[in-house]
């Protein structure tokens, strides 16, 4: 509704403007200096309405303005006829309203600069101040823009060929910046127009407007001859004064943003304290970190973009200027949010990396800073603020991309502990991404130690908060960053590894039940490898009271371990402990093994329970003691003979088998001649053969289920014998060979065994071993059999 | 100048010319009738000579009892019409009785006529210098021509022109100080100033600058005053604020104002007022008005 009017009044003040612009056109074209007079006020009456909103009366201004440039050119021209400019001068102001003779007299004004007939300054001073007769905001400040736009190109300058000396282009300033004050006032003023209830509107107008105040700034950036001296002493201390004189928040906010961006990069740096020192002096509602922050920013990019800036930087100390006049601010709001400062610290933050990225201890200032703030405002707990401060923990991080440096930064932990346990979790995944990322290398176990602080929200839960929320696929894969992490970790000196593991386990240990199987394997492996670097070199180079001892590394390992069979992982405990088994075989240290040995079977007969865990379990166990060479015979025995033993009481009879004829294994040894015990291996695998036995008449029982596993097992137990026989084994006979074949034929007849193809292989096998040249074939002669006849 | 005036009468044409006619400066004068014609102009002390032309028509004679010219200076009442007051007559016989035949010129002089008030054409009065030829006749009625001229006198600038400053308000809701540099303004002059907002509470619209002329004729019960508007000049637009100050600059060339005239021969007074008016958003007006004396003041050009 109230647009549909503003369409139609705007309609009206156009068409009236067009016709009364055509009178004049026709006035100036037959030189009627009176009717062009009396036809250009009616034409600017139009601007006299007070019903359009400040967008549609900006429309209709443009279309004066338009008109407006004839008639410029027309007092030009009525000049040279004679007409002295003074008097017409004087014959504008005898029109009777106020607008039009003032839009005219800015016109006559602009004309008569040109003219060189008087000093430019006298016209300046008279226009700008007969300006102030129009208060009207809207009107006002779209007349004084006319006023700055008529007269930008003709204000005195140096080496301008209007007037060269000093005081000229001193009042030419004075006028821009008057002009501008008085702009800046009319437009703050605008907001209290009309009824409170449109406020909102109002405002979005007045936003509209601001680009008329602010080319006032532009034009002063533009004005030759000022110098730094002149911005120093003159310009900018004005403008400041306005800014914080008119005590509004949308002004200050757009006018600071406008001399930011307006002025040159290095009259800023040399204004820093004062243009910094304003800002605690603006409305609390003004949105200084965007301000700030433009400011940093743009100062950023100066420093980024010419190397020679950078010595002023250092001159003017403006970081130390920076960071006070933060303070500053943040002491002045009080009601500033936590989300707010630390915006500011942010781009403080940013700012320092760029200009100063050699300087870690103004950057640690920063977050020493940060801290000072956030102790007066306790946990962060808004995401606003969260975030912020994510973005504020990671500044750093990407400037340089090494964790190690920001490590240096004695700061940077406390500010974590300001964080919320999430955010606290969401930095630490950042930091380890990092780390991961670019590679980095951190080689010392103090490094190590002060990683894993920062990183705590993924090492530990925190106390007394369970979050029972966490996605377990996230939660996973957040702890395989840990664990890469750990395998991220390497010192060539094996002194300080096996320093940094120490420290490694100590952060890991505490990471409770739900982290432990995720990590642990981790810096099992990883203190593993440093025992196989360990045994590589020659000797213990540190003596034996080093740390870096397999042995003491292994005994540490045990430990560590036990942590996790603590909490019902005793599938990768048994695992685990296989391996370190095996590192300390190849280590020769048979205590330890035997040690490990009876933890893992321990665990085994105690926390194993599942059959099928069992089966795995158990061929980890026959593969790892398999290759054990340091046991001594008996200790060997204990542990071979306990082995059978649960090979023997596993539920499934085709498990049983399986084990048991692996177990066969455990007696033979091949590149270890006192370990080969031929009988016992046929003495396993012919139990197998019994068990094997048992499956089948179980099947037969109960015919039509599985039928085929027997054959299979019978089939592998061929294998077994036959791996045996090539392996030397006298004890293997052909008979005992030829009659399990034999088995294997009449019941591959009975039935649909399902396992042809294995047999078939294992028969082509035999067939191409007998074929072959030397001992093989002669192994192979005693089982000729006439199946293959 | 040759004013074909009263030519109704067949007798005879009756022409006035000046001596410097073709130099002296034309002023416009306003007649009864609502035309505007250009009238020579003199001032006070100055001589006025000229020659009158008696044209008889063809083949006709003037029979005359004499022949005269009258220079007479008069105020004029409208309210009194008809009614003429000559503060100044003065006569000079042109011709004994006698007729005329054809064409006669007689040459005239008035020397350094005092002429202490200037013309001046107001609502209810009229101050006018004219010169009436008379050719007296017996029976026939006299012939009679008359030639307005307009006087205009110039004086110094005042030795004290102070200015005019003062400080008007209605408490608690809007005080300002204006001030006009001049209290004697000449009639080219321009009148500057300032005004002052001490204090706004009301929401003020704009400002004017109006131009008021006051006169007043007659005296005693029977005083006629008449107050005009010459000029309402608009010096602001919108609400200014606390501190605000509104230039003021009025150029008095384009009105119609004439000199300050005190008490003209006991007839009447013409006295003009700045009235500076304030329409608030409602349209009520605030104003404030003060005596400025106007001047004429010689013209350096002229």
């Amino acid at each position: 509704m109230i647009a549909e009017d503003d369409e139609k009044w705007l309609a009206a003040a156009n068409a009236a403007v067009k016709q009364n612009a055509f009178y004049m056109q026709r006035a100036i074209d037959s030189n009627n200096l009176k009717d062009a007079l009396k036809f250009s006020a009616q034409m600017l009456s139009e601007l006299r309405t007070s019903k359009l909103s400040p967008h549609k009366y900006y429309e209709l201004y443009m279309r004066v303005f338009n008109e407006l440039g004839t008639l410029e050119i027309f007092f030009k021209e009525e000049t040279g006829r004679g007409c002295s400019i003074a008097e017409l001068y004087e014959l504008v102001q005898h029109a009777g309203n106020i607008l039009p003779r003032l839009y005219l007299l800015c016109t006559i004004g602009s004309v008569y600069i040109k003219s060189k007939d008087v000093t430019t300054t006298d016209i300046l001073k008279d226009l700008v101040e007969m300006c102030r007769a129009v208060q009207h905001p809207l009107r006002g400040l779209f007349l004084r823009s006319y006023l700055a736009q008529v007269t930008r190109d003709k204000l005195p300058s140096i080496g301008s060929e209007l007037e060269g000396d000093g005081d000229a282009q001193m009042n030419a300033l004075e006028f821009v910046l008057q002009n501008f004050t008085e702009m800046n006032k009319l437009w703050v003023r605008m907001q209290h127009q009309g009824s409170s209830r449109e406020k909102e509107k109002r405002e979005k107008e007045r936003n509209e407007l601001r680009d008329l105040v602010g080319k006032n700034l532009h034009v002063l950036s533009q004005l030759e001859g000022v110098d730094l001296g002149i911005y120093r002493d003159t310009v900018l201390p004005r403008i400041l004064e306005q800014v914080v004189n008119c005590k509004d928040e949308l002004a200050q906010c757009y006018l600071m943003d406008c001399i930011i961006q307006v002025f040159p990069d290095d009259f800023h740096l040399q204004t820093l304290d004062v243009l910094l020192g304003v800002c605690p002096q603006l409305q609390p509602s003004v949105d200084i970190k965007t301000v700030l922050s433009g400011l940093m920013e743009r100062l950023s990019n100066y420093a980024a973009s010419s190397v020679e800036a950078l010595p002023n930087f250092l001159q003017v100390e403006a970081f130390s200027k920076f960071n006070y006049a933060i303070g500053k601010v943040v002491e002045a709001q009080v009601d500033l949010p936590a989300a707010g400062s630390v915006t500011l610290y942010l781009f403080l933050l940013k700012f320092t990396l760029h200009v100063y990225s050699d300087r870690l201890d103004y950057v640690d200032q920063v977050l020493g800073s940060c801290v000072t703030q956030l102790s007066a405002t306790g946990k962060l707990c808004d995401d606003k603020a969260a975030k912020q401060i994510v973005a504020f923990l990671r500044a750093p991080l990407e400037k340089y991309n090494n964790v190690v440096t920001i490590l240096k930064l004695t700061n940077y932990p406390r500010v974590m502990e300001y964080l919320d346990h999430e955010t606290n979790k969401t930095m630490a995944i950042i930091i380890v991404q990092s780390v991961l990322k670019n590679n980095t290398h951190i080689s010392t176990a103090d490094e190590v130690d002060a990683l894993f602080e920062l990183a705590k929200g993924l090492i530990k839960d925190f106390d007394g908060t369970i979050d029972n929320e966490i996605d377990e696929e996230d939660f996973q894969e957040e702890q395989n960053f840990v664990a890469r992490l750990v395998h991220n970790l390497y010192n060539d000196d094996p002194e300080e590894m096996s320093k940094i593991i120490f420290t490694v386990r100590k952060h890991i240990l505490t990471g409770g039940p739900k982290r432990l199987p995720l990590t642990i394997p981790a810096l099992v492996f990883s203190a593993l490898k440093l025992i196989r670097r360990l045994r590589g070199g020659d000797e213990n180079p540190f003596g034996d009271d080093a740390s870096a001892t397999p042995k003491r590394i292994l005994q540490l390992l045990s430990e560590t371990v036990e942590a996790l069979s603590d909490v019902s992982a005793p599938d990768l405990a048994l695992r685990l402990y296989l391996q370190c088994a095996q590192a300390a075989n190849d280590c020769e240290l048979e205590t330890v093994t035997y040690e490990f040995f009876t933890k893992a079977y321990l665990l085994y007969e105690e926390e194993i329970s599942d059959s099928k865990a069992q089966v795995t379990a158990l061929r980890l166990i026959i593969g790892t003691l398999q290759r054990m060479r340091v046991l001594s015979v008996e200790n060997r025995d204990i542990l071979t003979h306990k082995a059978t033993g649960y090979s023997a009481r596993l539920l499934r009879k085709p498990d049983q088998c399986r084990a048991v004829y692996e177990c066969a294994h455990l007696f033979w040894a091949d590149e270890c001649e006192n370990l080969k015990d031929g009988e016992r291996v046929v003495l396993c695998l012919i139990r197998a053969q019994r068990i094997a036995d048992a499956v089948q008449n179980m099947t037969n029982a109960s015919r039509g289920t599985s039928s085929t596993g027997s054959v299979a097992l019978y089939v592998e137990l061929l294998n077994k014998y036959l791996y045996f026989l090539e392996k030397g084994n006298t004890k293997v006979t052909g008979d005992t060979i030829k009659s399990l074949a034999e088995l294997i034929r009449s019941e591959t007849k009975k039935v649909e065994s399902g396992a042809e193809s294995f047999i078939n292989s294992t028969l082509r096998y035999i067939e191409f071993q007998r074929q072959q040249d030397g001992g093989m074939s002669e192994k192979y002669e005693k089982i000729k059999m006439e199946w293959f006849e | 100048m040759n004013f074909l005036l009263g030519a109704f009468k067949p007798a005879c044409n009756i022409s006035i010319t000046f001596t410097d006619g073709k130099n002296r400066k034309q002023v416009p004068i306003k007649k009864d009738n609502g035309q505007i014609v250009m009238n020579p102009l003199f001032q006070s002390q100055e001589t006025i000579a000229g020659k009158i032309h008696i044209d008889p028509y063809q083949g006709k004679k003037v029979e005359h009892n004499g022949v005269k010219v009258e220079l007479l200076g008069q105020i004029e009442m409208y309210f009194d019409r008809g009614n003429f007051y000559d503060f100044t007559s003065l006569v000079r016989e042109l011709d004994v009785p006698g007729e005329i035949y054809e064409r006669k010129t007689y040459p005239f002089e008035f020397s350094s006529v005092e002429m202490p008030y200037e013309t001046y054409n107001g609502v209810n009065v009229r101050l006018r210098y004219v010169l009436k030829v008379t050719v007296t006749r017996g029976y026939a009625g006299s012939i009679v021509e008359y030639q307005d001229f307009v006087v205009r006198n110039y004086v110094p600038p005042p030795p004290i022109n102070n200015s005019i400053k003062m400080e008007v308000g209605i408490e608690d809701c809007l005080h300002i100080e204006f001030e006009y540099n001049k209290s004697k303004y000449h009639l080219k002059d321009v009148i500057l100033g300032k005004i002052y907002f001490l204090l706004v509470r009301i929401k003020i619209k704009n400002m004017d600058l109006e131009i008021r002329r006051r006169e007043s004729t007659g005296a005693g019960a029977n005083t006629h005053v008449e107050t005009e508007t010459l000029a309402k000049f608009e010096l602001m637009d919108g609400a200014p604020v606390r501190g605000e100050s509104i230039p003021v600059r009025v150029f008095l060339t384009p009105y119609d104002l004439t000199p300050t005239h005190t008490n003209i021969n006991n007839k009447f007074s013409v006295k003009y007022y700045l009235n500076l008016v304030l329409v608030d958003e409602e349209d009520r007006r605030y104003f404030k008005q003060q005596e400025i004396t106007l001047y004429r003041l010689k013209e350096e050009t002229s």
